[in-house]
């Protein structure tokens, strides 16, 4: 009987000295939750951010304020209803210190409450819808919106011999948002928009929108829809003869995304585009991430996405490095506010009010160079907040 | 306006490329096969990485993609699918359709998700315009080799099923397998080579389809549903069936975006319902039948 109670004992302490120490060892971690696209049509999107995330934390050392860095990467094939599981998954049972991630505005949504609920610091490194950062307080983005580099190219195209324009955006938030923007801005400029064309997000044949294009003759075409998809437009609005016929093509990067530039080939040149980061964008600080990432990774070549993973993981290094790796959530959230730091986009801050991402916008040009394809840019906006928080 | 008409019918024939291999194992050997997709990405990867790793030409592809994926239909028949006819249909669904998901998964994992493009020959890649005004006919080069393609596919597709001693057996051998084995001909081997063909028409359809559908993991899900509707609009007994069927839609849905673009891919889905309530069976189908 006394023996039995004894082994109960030691058995007990045991037990209780091993989670006190998992516990300390726990409080020695610093654990960021990165929810991505790692499967799926998105996974392009995952990959980029991963590898950045990964460069980054290589380059900067996980260790951060006597802390050790680790990285939790989950798959959540962008669907918002695993995103939210997974987001519980993380915070709940891993106890994580910071969510960030997520591909896509749905996703970034889905996790928003949770968010909230348990007071930890959600980092949208890529789903660009405006209202986002208004879904939790907790919401930081480091990627840009839609709305941000759409009215750039109102601002532009106006000034640049384009009276007339005819937009296509994919029929879904994002696109929703270029259109409104891209539309108000432009016309304020004195633009005249001729017609507004939604497409099916899961649209097979561009042929029908294209040609409505080309027999409303406007003098540009705007065109938002997903990186993937980018290629299938500018082929056919190639194939159509549009450019012949005096129809130039404008768009957010995303059409022109640098992952995938290199395969939709010399159709591609001379398009114009705005967006917040190119691959070949001229600053040391942008040479250094690219040849780094490159080295890294051997066959891809950074993107926009790459970039929101990059900086993201900036963010929540320094916010970790300013609350010496102490305080919660709200602590890490308020140091995360009002960074300003050299992106390798160029100059970029953390808005304190709406927690989002004030950065450059660059026009850019679909140039050939040493036999790849770029977008050089030729122009920028500098300081652009997004235009979907001024209310 | 008949750039309209030209653009609609090029998709349609190119609908009715890809769909018209599910007709045959549907319609005529009464087998519902929901993978029929995976066997169309299939022919497009394969085109993708032949032009691509290979500097195979493009024109060389498309019988290579219906060879290669001829093949693996053959020998998942013989393997796979065989042992299911016998089945009842929902078996054959749930058969099928695992099948389907388990391509995207290999693709995604072997290949990766992104969107796949191809270079077309210079020559594929022009315009040719006719006409002014409202009468102005644009003719991609590609669409109008798509439509050559396809035509040339009925024409013989259509022959071999009315005309040929193999034809006829298929039919003998679909409509009473025990009979038909009964009186010499081998059923097995005119399943076998029926299912094979189905395949690499699927193929080739993928190659056609790939500069124009685009082609990503997702390609044997997102396009089962336009297969499906020229299927079960045309009636599956006959060649003519699915290629009036693969034309209306694709003039619908091609009409529809243009015309009214604020109602997008609905119009198609609206077609379809009208047809159906009218004939139920399809626009063409064989009075009597099973």
């Amino acid at each position: 009987m006394q023996r039995r109670h004894l082994i109960q004992t030691a058995g007990l302490t045991a037990l209780a000295l091993s989670m006190s120490l998992a516990n300390a060892q726990d409080s020695n971690k610093f654990k960021i939750g990165l929810i991505l696209p790692m499967t799926g049509q998105q996974a392009s999107t995952g990959r980029q951010i991963e590898a950045a995330a990964r460069l980054y934390m290589a380059q900067n050392g996980d260790t951060v304020a006597g802390k050790k860095i680790e990285l939790i990467v989950k798959d959540d094939v962008a669907t918002p209803d695993v995103t939210k599981r997974l987001a519980q998954e993380l915070i709940v049972n891993d106890k994580v210190n910071v969510i960030a991630g997520f591909g896509v505005t749905p996703a970034a949504l889905a996790a928003a409450p949770l968010a909230t609920q348990s007071k930890t610091p959600q980092v949208v490194m890529a789903a660009a819808t405006s209202s986002i950062t208004e879904a939790s307080p907790y919401i930081v983005r480091s990627s840009f919106t839609l709305p941000q580099v759409s009215v750039a190219m109102g601002d532009w195209a106006p000034k640049n011999g384009v009276k007339s324009v005819v937009t296509l955006v994919a029929d879904y938030g994002p696109g929703n948002d270029a259109e409104k923007f891209f539309t108000e801005r432009f016309q304020l400029n004195g633009g005249k928009v001729v017609e507004k064309l939604r497409v099916p997000l899961r649209n097979p044949d561009f042929a029908p929108f294209l040609q409505k294009v080309r027999d409303l003759k406007p003098d540009a075409l705007f065109v938002f829809v997903p990186s993937g998809a980018g290629a299938a437009v500018m082929k056919q609005f190639i194939e159509r003869g549009m450019d012949k016929a005096g129809i130039r093509m404008i768009a957010t990067g995303d059409v022109t995304d640098d992952d995938q530039l290199n395969d939709m080939g010399d159709g591609a040149l001379g398009v114009v585009t705005s967006h917040h980061y190119s691959t070949a964008h001229p600053s040391p600080a942008n040479k250094k991430f690219v040849e780094a990432f490159q080295k890294a990774n051997p066959k891809m070549r950074p993107n926009f996405m790459a970039v929101g993973g990059y900086d993201g993981m900036r963010v929540i290094y320094e916010a970790l490095k300013a609350t010496k790796g102490q305080g919660g959530g709200d602590a890490l959230l308020a140091a995360m506010k009002g960074q300003i730091f050299e992106s390798p986009r160029g100059p970029v801050y953390i808005d304190a009010q709406t927690r989002d991402i004030v950065q450059d916008v660059y026009l850019r040009k679909v140039e050939k160079k040493d036999g790849q394809l770029y977008n050089v840019e030729f122009d920028v906006i500098k300081g652009v907040k997004d235009p979907g928080k001024a209310k | 306006m008949l750039t309209i008409l030209f653009d609609g019918i090029a998709y349609g024939m190119l609908l009715f490329v890809l769909a018209v291999g599910l007709a045959v194992t549907l319609g005529l050997m009464n087998f519902i096969n929901l993978a029929h997709g995976a066997f169309a990405m299939a022919g497009g990867y394969l085109t993708v990485f032949a032009m691509q790793k290979l500097g195979v030409p493009f024109l060389a592809c498309l019988p290579l993609a219906f060879i290669v994926v001829a093949l693996a239909g053959a020998l998942l028949e013989r393997t796979l699918y065989r042992p299911m006819y016998g089945k009842p249909h929902l078996d054959q669904v749930l058969f099928s359709i695992g099948l389907a998901f388990m391509a995207v998964a290999a693709i995604d994992y072997f290949v990766g998700s992104s969107q796949q493009n191809i270079q077309l020959p210079e020559w594929l890649r022009g315009r040719t315009e006719v006409g002014d005004g409202a009468l102005l006919l644009g003719m991609g080069h590609y669409r109008l080799f798509i439509i050559a393609v396809c035509a040339v596919l009925t024409v013989v597709l259509q022959l071999i099923l009315s005309k040929t001693r193999f034809g006829s057996r298929l039919r003998a051998a679909v409509d009473d397998p025990r009979v038909a084995s009964g009186l010499g001909i081998n059923v097995n081997v005119v399943f076998l080579l029926t299912f094979a063909v189905g395949s690499g028409l699927a193929g080739l359809g993928g190659a056609l389809g790939a500069e124009i559908l685009g082609l990503d993991p997702t390609f044997p899900l997102k396009y089962m549903i336009y297969f499906l509707i020229v299927v079960s609009v045309g009636g599956t007994s006959s060649i003519t069936g699915p290629l009036a069927a693969a034309l209306l839609l694709g003039i619908a849905d091609v009409a529809g975006k243009y015309f009214i673009p604020k109602m997008g891919a609905f119009t198609v889905y609206l077609l379809m319902i009208l047809i159906l309530m009218w004939r139920p069976q399809g626009l063409f189908t064989r009075k009597g039948g099973r």
